[in-house]
């Protein structure tokens, strides 16, 4: 079907909880949405089929619509008079997680590039082996016989250098006999990138007894990483051996009118769209409940390009692994969050609880602040990778030198600006369908801490995934319905950088309200003020408390700029940055998040 | 109206049991279709590769690796003892030979020139299958392993830790409230499957395993317990391999949370019979409960039924799985079309449903239930 020809579009996109369903319709001219729905993800027994969610979310649709979409087990496409849709598209990332084992031969360089390049395609990396980890031969090869991985990646050597070292771990390889996690039936596969002089021996020990795929070298030089050849294997092979081990996939794969997208790759699609249209830099997180996802485009500082960079931190997200956001981010580190005082048995039990039920909604507002709490841990770790990730010059390249190499904190200077950011974009459950979209502006906020003037979006309704698989088959759909339906504007951030002694002018702003009111005010260190105002220009001048505090302009700059208000507001945050410090003191701690929150009015009167 | 699909445990007094037994690696089935076999019976076995001992020849010869080769004594296909002369050097006028010995026993597998290292194979490690239930072997998956079924009581649980056991059940509290106390274990509780109501403390279940319970079933246990008795955090619900002697089956989830009455009572029904049991559980795609199968005695017919995947509907039996009703079971009275506003402010599908214990009705969001799955 000619793409002016459709009329109606239903997308899905199945989450490991949720499987949303949205329903977008031409109106005169133009795309719009028109209803959604959503249903639990049915990859449980006794259903365990991916399609019954679809289904289900499809038919909650058809309900609110009040037309026809289903005959039965089918959605009717395409669209006959007032029945059915003429196309249906989905992403999933339903099917659990990958779990990769990698190696290399220096711990330091060829292992972290290997381990940098399946975390970045969305695995979980179970072990990272090294010719120098400690462990002698026959360790590593009960390691790897231990583990059984969906997957290895196999680095090492800078090309035309010596192959010893990254033949000798093939031998090891092919000594353990390592077998898929899943079925017996194929062979476990294995990917090399590592120098590419040694292909040949690595094809002799490993072609037989594994499903062996030679790639370029990760680390053709020391100096370069060379990542894409590598994550873009892991990725087909996962989608090849993981993704269709998910329960109704090859159904749901029948069922659609387009290749299924993972759902991070659609968001991914989304977030370079805005990046493109607007000229801007960007910095979206989709937080799920497996995994949370965080994009970035940024400016590439030498080159002047934006540069895209997308990481999945695969076990850090609201359900499924909401438990490893407890075991990651540690306890001290959730209850500073959380504003009132809790058993700290109960909160593991309640963290526990959702982790083994995690299709459950918090009902009370105590467990929603719970909820919002871990939320902010979770945004916040997936960023720490995110930033560690997004480094180079290039896409996934880096120049590094040596002296870089072997100090680990100083691995790749981070892309990520917080100060040259310019929109913060949020998605996924828990910030798309907070109750109140102050509560989503303040999570984002205290996760990301952006700096100097930064405007908030959420994504209204969690639709990015189905977006963005729209986008790659019908652009103009996409974009409109983006513009219009999906992206909702929160406000903007106003963060003052920098030391500033407690009691003293840290960052003074002057503006003019719609209404005719002016604000010229002064704030000190740990406090916010929120200004209800509607999305759009307000000229502001921000002033520094002094000439160490940067607002955006360099430190001690006075900046005249644009702010937006929106759903939320203007947000002045003057809690400090760098470093952004809570009381130590419990007491003090939950009366400064009381009255953040009352001041932000996060939770209504 | 939709229907809201939220499965629920199972906890069945009569049902046709299916388990597929299944090597690790391809092997040999040993059982055939039609055979009666006991939980304790090898249905398949195989072996798997014996374990590896690495030596670099290179380094211990103090030679390139491309001259390994020919200074081989023991060729790559020969059998070593440990202690075995591999290779040495000629040395100077046949003296001052460097010597390499086999440190472990076995199939001298391969030597590399490339990297000077050889590899020493170990013997095959048998491995075999049992049935894990009494049953009949339904069908043979060809070199793979068998499907065994058997007619039976099957239980599930939330959540576990530990892998395949079994032994006879013994309920230790009167009713599913009280939780089972270190008092409660005494020394008769050996190779027992120990049944319990609302919690148990980590004490408790530490003296389970000292005195060789084989596995506990629960209502509720501490989250932070877990890590307590396996070493580490579990942070995404893959259990089953556990290196533990007692296998835990919880079957409400984590704190103090009384074990549902049927499941009790079910259990209760069958104190003294031999139950297997499985702690592995996988909430993600694939799903894994633990479980426990309390197979009848001799080969009992009953009808098998197809899953019946009926949605929640007026005067269906629930059970609240998220606080603040958590643990308490109902009937649904009205399931509202609109979405209403929870105390949290979020708005959600609800449902009406009236509790047992409180005897009141209450709204609550259907995410928030279960459906109690019996027959």
């Amino acid at each position: 079907m000619k793409p002016e020809a459709i009329k109606s579009i239903l997308a899905t996109d199945c989450g490991s909880t949720t499987t949303k369903a949205i329903l977008i319709e031409k109106q005169g001219d133009e795309y719009r949405l028109v209803v959604r729905g959503e249903a639990p993800t049915t990859v449980e027994a006794p259903f365990e089929d991916v399609t019954k969610g679809v289904l289900n979310a499809a038919k909650e649709v058809e309900e609110l619509r009040g037309r026809q979409l289903l005959d039965g087990d089918k959605i009717i496409t395409p669209q006959k008079g007032d029945k059915g849709v003429d196309i249906y598209i989905s992403t999933s990332s339903a099917g659990g997680g990958l779990q990769m084992v990698v190696s290399g031969i220096v711990k330091a360089m060829s292992a972290e590039s290997a381990e940098r390049a399946a975390l970045g395609a969305g695995a979980i990396v179970m072990d990272v082996l090294a010719s120098n980890d400690g462990r002698l031969p026959h360790e590593k090869i009960q390691r790897i016989r231990h583990l059984r991985p969906d997957m290895i990646l196999l680095s090492g050597g800078t090309d035309h250098g010596n192959i010893k070292s990254v033949v000798e771990m093939s031998e090891l390889l092919k000594a353990a006999a390592p077998k898929p996690r899943l079925g017996i039936n194929y062979k476990l596969p294995v990917i090399y990138a590592g120098n590419q002089k040694a292909n040949g021996e690595i094809e002799k020990n490993l072609s037989e007894e594994t499903d062996l795929s030679i790639v370029p070298n990760l680390r053709p030089v020391l100096e370069r990483e060379n990542l894409g050849p590598a994550r873009d294997k892991i990725h087909d092979l996962f989608m090849e051996h993981v993704m269709a081990q998910a329960p109704g996939y090859k159904k749901l794969m029948a069922m659609s009118d387009a290749p299924i997208m993972p759902t991070p790759g659609a968001v991914g699609e989304i977030m370079q769209v805005i990046a493109r249209k607007e000229g801007i830099t960007v910095l979206g997180v989709d937080i799920g409940g497996a995994t949370t996802d965080v994009f970035s485009v940024f400016k590439d500082l030498e080159k002047g390009e934006p540069v895209f960079n997308r990481t999945v931190s695969a076990n850090l997200g609201m359900s499924y692994s909401i438990s490893n956001v407890l075991a990651s981010a540690t306890l001290p580190n959730i209850l500073r969050w959380v504003p009132f005082k809790i058993d700290e048995v109960d909160l593991r039990n309640r963290i526990g609880n959702k982790m083994i039920r995690p299709t459950t909604i918090p009902q009370s507002l105590e467990e929603l602040k719970i909820e919002q709490a871990i939320a902010r841990e979770a945004l916040r770790l997936s960023f720490i990778q995110h930033k560690e990730f997004a480094v180079g010059l290039k896409g996934v390249q880096k120049e590094r030198t040596i002296s870089d190499a072997f100090d680990q904190s100083s691995s790749g200077e981070t892309l990520v600006n917080m100060m040259d950011l310019d929109i913060l974009v949020g998605s996924g459950g828990v910030l798309s369908h907070a109750p109140r979209r102050h509560q989503s502006a303040r999570m984002m906020i205290d996760a990301f801490l952006p700096e100097g003037v930064t405007q908030i979006a959420v994504d209204s309704i969690f639709m990015m995934p189905q977006l963005g698989v729209l986008s790659a088959v019908h652009e103009q759909a996409a974009t409109e319905v983006f513009n219009k339906d999906c992206l909702l504007r929160l406000g903007t951030c106003v963060a003052p950088v920098g030391p500033v002694k407690p009691g003293k002018e840290y960052i003074r702003i002057k503006f003019t309200l719609p209404d005719g009111k002016h604000i010229d005010k002064s704030y000190t260190l740990g406090e916010m003020e929120l200004f209800e105002t509607p999305y759009e220009a307000i000229e502001a001048e921000i002033i520094p408390g002094n000439r160490n505090v940067d607002v955006g302009g360099g430190a001690g700059q006075t900046i005249k700029t644009n702010i937006y208000g929106g759903l939320v507001g203007i947000i002045i945050d003057a809690r400090g940055r760098r470093p952004f410090v809570l009381p130590e003191d419990p007491a003090e701690r939950v009366e400064k998040l009381q009255e953040w929150s009352k001041i932000v009015n996060e939770f209504g009167e | 109206m939709a229907h809201a699909y939220t499965p629920g445990l199972k906890v069945i007094a009569k049902t046709v049991v299916h388990k597929t037994r299944r090597l690790p690696l391809k092997g040999e089935v040993v059982v055939k279709k039609g055979d009666l076999v006991k939980a304790e019976d090898v249905v398949a076995t195989t072996n798997l590769p014996g374990n590896v001992v690495p030596m670099n020849l290179a380094n211990m010869l103090n030679l390139e690796a491309s001259e390994i080769p020919e200074l081989l004594i023991k060729k790559p296909g020969d059998e070593v003892k440990e202690g075995d002369l591999i290779a040495e050097t000629p040395g100077l006028f046949g003296l001052f030979k460097t010597k390499a010995h086999s440190p472990g026993t076995g199939t001298l597998e391969a030597v590399s020139s490339v990297t000077g290292q050889a590899i020493i194979r170990e013997a095959p490690i048998p491995v075999s299958v049992q049935a894990y239930i009494n049953g009949k072997v339904e069908d043979i998956i060809e070199n793979e392993g068998v499907e065994i079924k058997a007619a039976a009581s099957f239980i599930q649980g939330i959540f576990g830790i530990g892998g395949e056991r079994r032994g006879e059940i013994k309920i230790l509290t009167k009713d599913t409230n009280t939780p089972i106390t270190e008092d409660l274990i005494t020394d008769d509780c050996k190779g027992k499957v120990l049944v319990g109501g609302s919690f148990l403390s980590l004490k408790a279940f530490k003296k389970a395993e000292r005195l060789g319970a084989i596995g506990v079933v629960v209502g509720g246990f501490n989250y932070s317990d877990i890590k307590k008795i396996v070493g580490y955090d579990i942070g995404v619900a893959i259990t089953g391999q556990e290196d533990i002697s007692t296998t835990l089956i919880v079957t409400e989830g984590f704190g103090e949370v009384h074990m549902a009455e049927q499941t009790f009572a079910l259990l209760s029904s069958h104190e003294g019979k031999m139950a297997s049991v499985n702690g592995a559980t996988q909430i993600r795609a694939g799903v894994i409960r633990p479980e426990i199968i309390i197979p009848f005695e001799g080969e009992t017919k009953i009808k098998e039924e197809a899953a019946e995947l009926f949605g929640m509907d007026k005067g269906t039996e629930v059970r609240v799985i998220r606080a603040p009703y958590f643990g308490m079971l109902g009937e649904v009275t009205e399931l509202p079309h609109e979405l209403q506003r929870l105390e949290s402010g979020s708005l959600a599908r609800v449902a009406k449903v009236k509790l047992y214990e409180t005897k009141k009705e209450v709204l609550l969001p259907r995410a928030n239930l279960e459906m109690i799955e019996k027959k």
